[in-house]
């Protein structure tokens, strides 16, 4: 199923709440959201004409009332050159010193329109213009878990150890997929996110309490 | 117990997969050729989709650190227990510290292990499938493949199935529009049609084929995809996902090949030709 062809806060919590409903009204095998689309995939083969005129129904018959607005969650973040491998660099090309460039980067709430690439990698929108900035040209081979980067248009956290182009900002130390929780990825399309910088100190200190696996960041309420 | 003595060059436990998580990016994973997989499990005589072991390319080492039936399907290496030749697709006891190992390939490029009862790998989000970034990735060398405990009423069986194989040989993959196809022009849909060959780089993420197709189509807003999707690049080249594949994309997706053409592209191997057949 596809929205108008855009990246926009109204099309996502639509097609997350659309999603919500489909699962109160079928048994779906599993669903893939997306920025402007909902694929849904079935157990057994469906009469595809039939199919579509049932979601179609489905789709204008659903209570507005049920519309989600998302949960917003704090990401601490540190943003130490140890772990902003490109802070300075990205500061120098951008004309302002790293304290501005941090500013911008945990100012906004970044929505969260969906999940994909690898387990607990969150596609946000809303990277303020002054912060684009194309990929490296020379991917590093090896990029920590929980590392915060900028890549052309986008701004998100590698959730577990990968090789990567983004120009990284720098680490938060919450585990953005861990297998370990009944609930292994705590953010959802739709939810938002904010950076909240940390010290090295505050870093090493959650990462120790999670260590002990005694660590959720809890939501609050957009 | 069946205990890893070599690790061959990609062997991993997979099941019918991981439905159900796509939207936290967890692909589904399961193995590559279910006909021969649910064959299997068939002849081990067990109900459901039992976790079997995917074998690539005949390469790996098994040993029985218990004695037990088993069976394999799916591409034939020339099985061999003990150094003895044994027979594709029907089950065979292995006495304790038997050594299943391979020889010359005959067709095909994964074959499957099954036992009665399943391997008993840990359940990760309701299944047993390998997959990277959530269990081991593959087998490695000294691993113990957990398995229930034979029955002790065993007897032989002498029956064994006969397999059609044009799974292994067809040069013809059915598949069916993908959602950008009608973006595509004449001509281009008219290339959709010549042979295509299966490059070096694939495996349980993807499939790369070598001849290329003209691209002028815009990257679209990043969709979901699933195994069987054919993906155009902007360099023109196409990519069918396998199971491993990631959940979504955003080069546009012009096939989806049928769950039997998936099944019968994981048979292939660098080099192999095919056609889609599109299915309208």
């Amino acid at each position: 199923m596809e929205w108008p062809t855009k990246i926009e806060d109204a099309i996502i919590t639509d097609i997350v709440a659309f999603e919500k409903h489909l699962y109160t009204a079928m048994d779906l095998a599993d669903s893939i959201i997306a920025y402007n689309s909902l694929t849904l995939r079935y157990r057994e083969p469906v009469d595809y004409d039939r199919e579509v005129a049932h979601l179609k129904s489905l789709y204008q018959n659903q209570q507005t009332a049920e519309k989600h607005s998302g949960q917003l969650w704090k990401i601490p973040v540190c943003y130490h050159p140890d772990f902003g491998l490109d802070l300075e660099a990205l500061a120098a090309e951008k004309g302002m010193d790293t304290e501005a460039l941090i500013t911008l980067h945990s100012a906004p709430r970044y929505r969260v329109y969906f999940l994909g690439f690898q387990p607990g990698f969150l596609y946000l929108g809303g990277l303020p213009a002054a912060l684009h900035t194309p990929r490296k040209a020379n991917p590093r081979l090896r990029v920590a878990a929980g590392s915060v980067g900028i890549g052309g248009e986008q701004t998100g956290v590698y959730p577990s150890q990968t090789s990567g182009g983004w120009n990284l900002m720098g680490r938060s130390p919450i585990r953005f997929f861990d297998i370990q929780k009944p609930q292994p990825c705590f953010a959802q399309a739709g939810d938002c996110i904010q950076f909240c910088p940390i010290s090295m100190d505050e870093f090493q200190a959650i990462q120790h309490i999670q260590e002990n696996g005694d660590y959720t960041l809890k939501p609050h309420r957009l | 117990m069946i205990e890893v003595r070599h690790p061959g060059i990609y062997n991993s436990v997979q099941d019918a997969g991981r439905l159900g998580f796509a939207k936290m990016g967890i692909p589904q994973a399961g193995y590559m050729d279910a006909y021969a997989a649910e064959l299997a499990n068939a002849l081990a005589n067990n109900s459901g989709n039992e976790a079997v072991v995917e074998i690539t390319f005949g390469q790996g080492q098994f040993a029985f650190l218990e004695a037990g039936s088993f069976c394999l399907t799916g591409g034939d290496f020339s099985p061999q227990l003990n150094q003895q030749p044994i027979a594709m697709n029907r089950l065979h006891w292995a006495p304790q510290g038997a050594v299943l190992s391979f020889g010359k390939r005959q067709f095909g490029a994964r074959c499957y292990l099954a036992v009665p009862g399943g391997i008993q790998s840990e359940v990760v989000l309701g299944s047993r499938s390998f997959s990277p970034n959530l269990t081991p990735m593959r087998l490695s060398k000294g691993d113990v493949l957990h398995t229930q405990k034979p029955q002790s009423n065993y007897r032989p069986r002498h029956a064994h199935v006969k397999v059609d194989l044009q799974h292994f040989h067809t040069s013809t993959l059915a598949c069916f529009p993908g959602p950008e196809y009608h973006q595509l022009s004449t001509q281009q849909k008219e290339q959709l049609q010549a042979d295509f060959t299966v490059s070096t780089d694939n495996n349980r993420v993807g499939y790369r084929l070598n001849e290329t197709v003209a691209n002028t189509l815009e990257p679209i807003l990043t969709a979901g995809v699933i195994p069987g999707t054919v993906q155009l690049t902007p360099s023109g080249t196409l990519i069918v996902l396998m199971q491993d594949g990631q959940v979504t994309g955003g080069y546009p997706r012009v096939l989806q090949l049928s769950e039997e053409a998936l099944a019968q592209l994981s048979q292939k191997m660098a080099g192999d030709g095919f056609r889609f057949a599109l299915e309208v």
